[in-house]
């Protein structure tokens, strides 16, 4: 996390990217160099498409 | 005691701003009274009741570790900010519901809409948030069904299941309705909505191939788009060329509606979905916050009375049926939303920091849903309840032309002439407001009433109003695409029970799945559309009933929880909501099962109708004996749907009784959680 520390804006930015489903690629990069320094991150474009999939594919978590 | 103080303050001014409300009587009050009683009652029920359920009824503890941090992946579970994720969780539960219930509940005035909203979030909707939120967190995430599953075994989860199915199929009717009833013979409307999907295929271009990932960016261009689609659909209702391209009839929309789905529902997520989602979620978001904002700088006087004699009658025009209990179920998210259950065991669980974060997202979120739901009642409130009547009310009382309408309207108490009611619809760029009903396009007026007394003057009217039929539209066709690829996936696994071929869905078995999904729900709109009483009156109340019994399944189940916790002291927390809520579906769904006024029964509906089958005759609305002979279909389907939902809730009350009692015959906890041990490691 440490997302105490961050800008109110970055905050904001990263509610809005929460919002549609899209996790924080730094902190993933991160946690992977920290427990699986063998394996290799997947890049910026690939997580984007990764984590689209895995929101919308199955529908979306919407509510009425 | 010093602690205590600012809150008994705020104890008090809360319970002020109560009694203005609801001592006022034939004075106009400012609607700033009810916003200001509701932030208190808020805060207090959340500092006090959300906090204590929180630390005593379910006992949480921070030291435990979430999933987040025992299976941190950086993708699915990331321990995440609480703000951060607060934002997340109300964006996911914040729909069409909160925004759409308390419209139509304004035709009872604005008191029993405001009393049950309080009263119903803070002792079952937020209650029920929390709670799922609880016992998935401790159950590294899991759904809903399984955890029905777990707790009270396979044949429970089974029934839940077929239960959650059916009220999807409802919810997609219902939205695509609202969606119809906002379009029908409104070319602006029709063509702003018509521009998003290229637009939103633009978008998922754009992010697919040319920028990935850049969410902020193309949602800006995404709502210039929007913006610029709106200004120029004033042009297109003017053109004598393009607006009849653009103007349809409610059947024509469900049939267009209906093959949308179909489609849009099985294209890739990347270039449709996901795109328009993020237009709709910012804009909800957006939407919900300048309302706030409109709403404390105008602060607007209320025009619709406290209570309305339909309240005493019941014999509303909006719908039929007196107020216990279809207020209660007639006002779902906002109060108490079953669906909330399936969000709160969704994504939000595998997020969460810690354990402390769980009451402010999960109860403090819902007491949020609940303020747009009193911004919502406030905005019907605030028009005149003429022209709150006028298009609320099916053309079966109102007729087609002003005059006929405001004669109508005038006649049931709420004076009002032919010229204002044409002037209202001239104002918002429309050829008619009467009967419009569905509750978004009188949130719409509304909602041009507030924004442009801050920007723009009447001369923006038009503008505003469109902008809240495209918030609205927007939203609703996100959730009928994600609905439905959602319901094809609940329709799989039901349907891999019995041949585990359709687990897979691949292929033919995917196609066949979504099929019968879209034809499903489609069945319930197009009989919401042809129906003469305008489809509302039938399908809201078989939402809302559906709805609140998924509330007092998922309460059950926390109810269970509790037992099995051996915490069985404080069960009342969820016992009491649930039984409250058993009573009110029950109580609704046999009312429109054998209630014998036609208006309110489905099968003394039916009766009816067959009756005069025998008899050779053929009764309107229908116009021959083949429309006589489906509206006893419909009749009959929409009965056996009612019977299905008591069935659900009969059969979930059975297996509670009885997993309460078996926990209370074993001296240790039954539950299936995580161990603490297991977790720390």
């Amino acid at each position: 996390m440490g997302s105490s520390g961050m800008s109110l804006f970055a905050r904001l930015a990263q509610t809005a990217r929460l919002m549609v489903g899209m996790p924080d690629y730094d902190a993933y990069r991160d946690h992977l160099a920290a427990h699986h320094p063998d394996r290799v991150p997947m890049t910026r474009a690939e997580f984007f498409r990764d984590r689209q999939q895995a929101r919308y594919g199955g529908g979306g978590g919407r509510c009425c | 005691m010093t602690r205590h103080l600012p809150w008994i303050v705020l104890a008090l001014v809360g319970a002020a701003c109560l009694g203005v409300v609801a001592t006022a009587r034939g004075e106009a009050i400012n609607a700033l009274w009810i916003v200001a009683a509701a932030l208190s009652v808020y805060l207090v029920a959340y500092r006090y009741y959300g906090l204590y359920i929180a630390r005593t009824v379910a006992g949480i503890d921070p030291a435990r570790p979430t999933p987040a941090v025992r299976r941190a992946d950086g993708l699915d579970y990331v321990a995440t900010d609480r703000r951060v994720l607060f934002g997340h969780h109300f964006a996911a539960i914040a729909g069409a519901g909160p925004l759409v219930g308390p419209v139509l509940a304004a035709q009872m005035g604005y008191l029993p809409g405001t009393l049950w909203i309080l009263a119903g979030v803070v002792l079952a909707g937020a209650v029920q948030d929390f709670m799922v939120l609880f016992i998935s967190m401790r159950r590294d995430g899991r759904s809903l069904g399984e955890l029905i599953r777990l707790e009270m075994g396979a044949v429970a989860g089974t029934i839940a299941l077929v239960g959650t199915f059916a009220i999807m199929v409802i919810i997609l009717a219902v939205l695509a309705l609202i969606v119809v009833r906002a379009l029908a013979e409104s070319p602006w409307g029709m063509f702003t909505v018509a521009v998003t999907v290229p637009l939103a295929m633009l978008m998922g271009a754009y992010t697919r191939w040319i920028r990935p990932g850049a969410i902020g960016e193309v949602s800006v261009i995404g709502l210039v788009g929007l913006i610029l689609a709106i200004v120029f659909g004033q042009s297109v209702a003017e053109s004598a060329t393009l607006a009849p391209l653009f103007t349809f009839t409610p059947v024509q929309l469900c049939f267009g509606l209906i093959a949308y789905g179909a489609v849009a529902s099985v294209l890739p997520v990347w270039l449709l979905l996901a795109p328009r989602d993020y237009l709709s979620t910012f804009l909800k978001i957006g939407a919900i916050a300048a309302l706030a904002i409109g709403i404390v700088i105008m602060a607007p006087p209320l025009r619709m009375p406290a209570l309305t004699e339909f309240a005493a009658t019941g014999a509303g025009p909006v719908w039929a049926g007196p107020l216990f209990p279809f207020l209660f179920i007639t006002i779902a998210c906002g109060a108490v939303s079953g669906f909330h259950a399936l969000i709160a065991s969704g994504t939000t669980p595998k997020l969460i920091a810690s354990e402390a974060d769980a009451p402010f997202i999960g109860y403090g979120a819902m007491l949020m849903e609940s303020a747009v739901a009193i911004m919502a009642l406030v905005a019907a409130s605030i028009l005149d309840p003429g022209i709150y009547f006028a298009m609320n009310a099916p053309t079966a009382v109102l007729g087609t032309d002003p005059a006929s309408a405001a004669a109508a309207v005038t006649a049931m108490g709420f004076p009002i002439d032919a010229a204002t009611l044409a002037n209202t619809a001239r104002e918002v760029g429309e050829h008619t407001i009467i009967s419009r009903t569905g509750g978004a396009p009188t949130l719409a007026v509304a909602m041009a009433e507030i924004f442009s007394h801050v920007v723009g003057g009447s001369a923006m009217k038009a503008f505003w109003y469109h902008f809240a039929i495209l918030f609205e539209a927007l939203f609703i066709l996100t959730a009928v695409d994600a609905g439905t690829r959602a319901g094809r996936f609940m329709l799989q696994d039901l349907l891999g029970l019995a041949s585990p071929r359709f687990r897979e869905g691949e292929g033919v078995t995917g196609w066949a799945a979504t099929g019968l999904c879209v034809a499903a729900w489609g069945f319930f709109l197009y009989q919401g559309v042809t129906d003469p009483l305008g489809g509302v009156n039938t399908l809201w109340p078989l939402f809302g009933i559906s709805n609140q019994m998924l509330a007092a399944v998922a309460l059950m189940l926390a109810t269970v929880v509790l037992f099995r916790m051996k915490r069985q002291r404080f069960a009342w927390v969820t016992a009491l909501p649930a039984a409250w809520l058993v009573l009110c579906t029950g109580t609704a769904g046999l009312m429109k099962l054998f209630h014998p006024d036609p208006k309110t029964g489905f099968l003394a509906h039916a009766a009816r109708f067959s009756d005069a089958v025998a008899r050779g005759e053929v009764l309107a609305p229908a116009k021959s004996m083949a429309e006589m002979g489906r509206i006893l279909m419909n009749d009959r389907i929409d009965a056996g749907l009612c019977a299905l939902f008591l069935g659900v809730v009969a059969a979930i009350l059975v297996y509670t009784v009885k997993t309460c009692r078996d926990a209370l015959r074993v001296d240790r906890p039954t539950v299936t959680e995580i161990p603490a041990w297991a977790a720390a490691e």
